[in-house]
């Protein structure tokens, strides 16, 4: 297993950056799952690294080998398809065994290896059986099986769950975490789901339009959102911003919505006065007849453990998770509570975190 | 009020149609049919028969027009036939019997041969660099490739006969008239735009992951085209060799006018057998069915790979 080093990597299709400098590591046995919408550059970083397309410019990195040049074949990596490209005209032995054909390994150890990777995946009674046939999840484990059969320096998924169906897919996010603290291949994983990322990655990578907006653990991204896209990326439903004009001094820990004074983790930047946004997660949001911020009960979504309250302020609408059995009518004026240790701030211009208390707790542990 | 027998399908034709579809089929059928049958049925009468009138239907089938095909024959007096021994083959008998005796093998084999190696010979040839343009085409970045593949769509524009005159008196000059090779060269260039048309639709039809999958797993490109690619673009090899092939094999203008004797093709070849005061009838058709029989085979051999689906489903799309 290795580690994968990308240096500002970088990769211009004509007038078009699909990729702008993006740098991170992924460590040795680590699973990296690269977050964002279609047409951000996730695929295009994966498709580099495994040798399909070549960058722009940068370097990629594999155990300190420069191999940004160098051919697909000779990166010893795999790639998992999002459409599985099982070879249509080999049955799933063939399919398993064929990376081994290509090293020369002798035919009684493929058959071997074949069959121990059948045995991880439990795909050992479909091994004589054509591709065709497969259902879904098993083309799925035949795809996996040919990845880790020649056990290579690191696994590359792209958007491999995409077209399962939500209920299966679940089955094979627990799978594939299963499998990668199994085998701790290290791995780059492809999804537009924040829910996969979040249930299997150790690191995530949030891009958007070719950039890395924030790279950290599956916390620090959803708790400490470094910007107004990732805040609004990560989450269902996204974080609530509630927008004021104000300037900020370091050290202050209440901001002023309107007249209504709230209080915030610690800031420690100093922001000229413009236009701020303070974000809240639903789940950081309580009703409380006392709070000074008040607002309108505009609907709500019943989800059986709880519900989503949308509630209508003088700064926008804001979406609380409040327990499922509490009752109000809509039109009701009710009192927001925030959480006051979870808020974040961002600067609008520029969407990016006011640093603070919150986001220091980040840097330091 | 309304016929309460069931509901009316919507995907489903009724069984109306069903039948009326079924007889235009059937009728199409035996249009087509029917001058095939005319000519397989001409191949079994005595020259007499195939131009009675009105045409008969029913007769005694003789192997005369096979015998006049593969031979030669020259007239003899009764008294010199007579004095031969007795005959050596059904043909032998047949010719005898008309007061003739054969002289020797007649140009037909020879030139169904020549038929054979500059129709297969050019159909692997077209084929073969086909595929391989195509895959280019498919899957690389060629420099002005919609103006390229215009042009050799456009090398298929102008009737053969608008080209021959050059063409035969460039031959002329290489020493390619009237050459085996020189037809091959020929019909190779002619059908080789075709097949780059009709196998780049198939290319692109085969997802790249296949082959970026097989790169990955260790292949060159070259491997992952033979092991990947090919096998799965058989279908649209197989179809597009069985259009070179008809091409090739029934090619008429180029072979008249480019081959006359070595390297004539059975086409030309057909029409002039003669028989004793015209056309030997009964000869020509049994030249025709003879013809047909190597394409037929090769179609029907090829079937299974033309009615495959072109993927079996290992993609989701």
């Amino acid at each position: 297993m290795a580690e994968i080093r990308v240096e500002n990597l970088r990769k211009q299709f004509g007038d078009f950056t699909a990729v702008e400098d993006s740098s991170f590591t992924v460590h040795d046995g680590e699973f990296l799952a690269l977050l964002g919408p279609s047409g951000c550059g996730k695929t295009t970083t994966l498709r580099m690294i495994a040798g399909l397309e070549l960058p722009t410019s940068g370097k990629i990195l594999l155990d300190d080998e420069d191999v940004t040049f160098n051919r697909a074949s000779a990166r010893d990596i795999a790639f998992v398809f999002q459409l599985f490209a099982l070879y249509p005209h080999m049955n799933v032995r063939k399919n398993i065994g064929f990376p081994l054909l290509s090293q020369g390994v002798a035919k009684a150890e493929i058959r071997k290896r074949v069959e121990e990777t059948a045995r991880l995946l439990q795909i050992g009674h479909i091994l004589d059986r054509s591709v065709s046939g497969l259902a879904g999840g098993d083309r799925q484990r035949v795809a996996l099986g040919r990845a880790i059969v020649r056990r290579p320096k690191c696994f590359l998924m792209d958007e491999p769950l995409g077209t399962l169906d939500a209920e299966f897919r679940e089955v094979m996010v627990h799978e594939l975490r299963e499998l990668h603290n199994r085998i701790h291949a290290t791995t780059v994983y492809v999804t537009h789901d924040q829910h996969e990322a979040m249930a299997m990655a150790d690191k995530i990578a949030v891009m958007n339009h070719g950039i890395i907006e924030q790279y950290g653990t599956p916390q620090e991204v959803y708790n400490r959102p470094a910007s107004m896209y990732v805040a609004d990326f990560i989450g269902s439903p996204p974080m609530n911003f509630l927008k004021f004009q104000s300037g900020l001094e370091s050290g202050a820990t209440t901001i002023r919505l309107g007249d209504v004074p709230i209080s915030v983790p610690e800031v420690h930047a100093v922001r000229e006065p413009g236009e701020l946004a303070l974000g809240v997660r639903p789940e950081h949001v309580r009703f409380s007849d006392t709070a000074p911020l008040r607002g309108a009960v505009y609907g709500s979504e019943y989800l059986g453990t709880n519900q989503i309250v949308s509630v209508e302020t003088a700064q926008g609408m804001v979406k609380a998770r409040v327990p499922a059995d509490l009752n109000f009518t809509i039109g009701e004026t009710v009192g927001l509570d925030l959480n006051s240790d979870k808020l974040s701030l961002f600067d609008c211009a520029s969407g990016k975190a006011v640093p603070s208390s919150l986001y220091a707790e980040a840097r330091h542990g | 009020m309304s016929n309460a027998t069931s509901a009316h399908s919507v995907v489903e034709p009724s069984t109306t149609t069903k039948r009326i579809a079924g007889i235009i089929v059937v009728l199409y059928a035996i249009i087509t049919m029917v001058p095939l049958a005319w000519i397989f049925m001409t191949s079994f009468k005595s020259p007499p028969d195939s131009i009675s009138y009105p045409p008969k239907l029913v007769f005694t089938p003789t192997l005369e027009g096979y015998c006049n095909l593969f031979t030669t024959r020259t007239r003899q007096t009764p008294e010199y036939i007579q004095s031969l021994g007795p005959p050596q083959s059904t043909c032998d008998e047949i010719t005898r019997s008309r007061n003739m005796v054969i002289a020797g093998p007649s140009n037909y084999w020879p030139r169904f041969t020549n038929s054979m190696v500059i129709a297969f010979g050019s159909t692997f040839l077209a084929v073969f660099l086909g595929t391989l343009a195509a895959y280019g085409f498919s899957r690389f970045r060629v420099p002005l490739a919609d103006d390229l593949l215009f042009f050799i769509l456009s090398t298929r524009m102008m009737p053969p006969i608008a080209v021959a005159i050059p063409i035969y008196l460039m031959y002329r000059e290489l020493g390619l008239s009237d050459t085996a090779l020189g037809m091959i060269l020929l019909y190779t260039a002619v059908n080789v735009s075709l097949a780059v048309w009709l196998l780049k639709g198939f290319m692109d039809e085969i997802p790249r992951e296949y082959e970026e999958a097989a790169m990955i797993d260790g292949y060159t490109r070259l491997q992952a085209f033979r092991k990947v690619v090919l096998p799965q673009a058989t279908t649209g090899i197989a179809a597009t060799a069985i259009f070179c092939l008809i091409f090739a094999w029934n090619e008429y203008a180029f072979a008249v006018l480019l081959t006359s004797g070595t390297a004539q093709t059975a086409p030309p070849f057909i029409p002039t057998i003669i028989g004793e005061g015209g056309m030997d009838w009964p000869a020509v058709a049994a030249g025709t069915t003879i013809f047909l029989v190597p394409i037929l085979v090769f179609t029907i051999l090829l079937r299974k790979q033309l009615l495959r689906g072109i993927t079996f489903g290992a993609v989701r799309k």
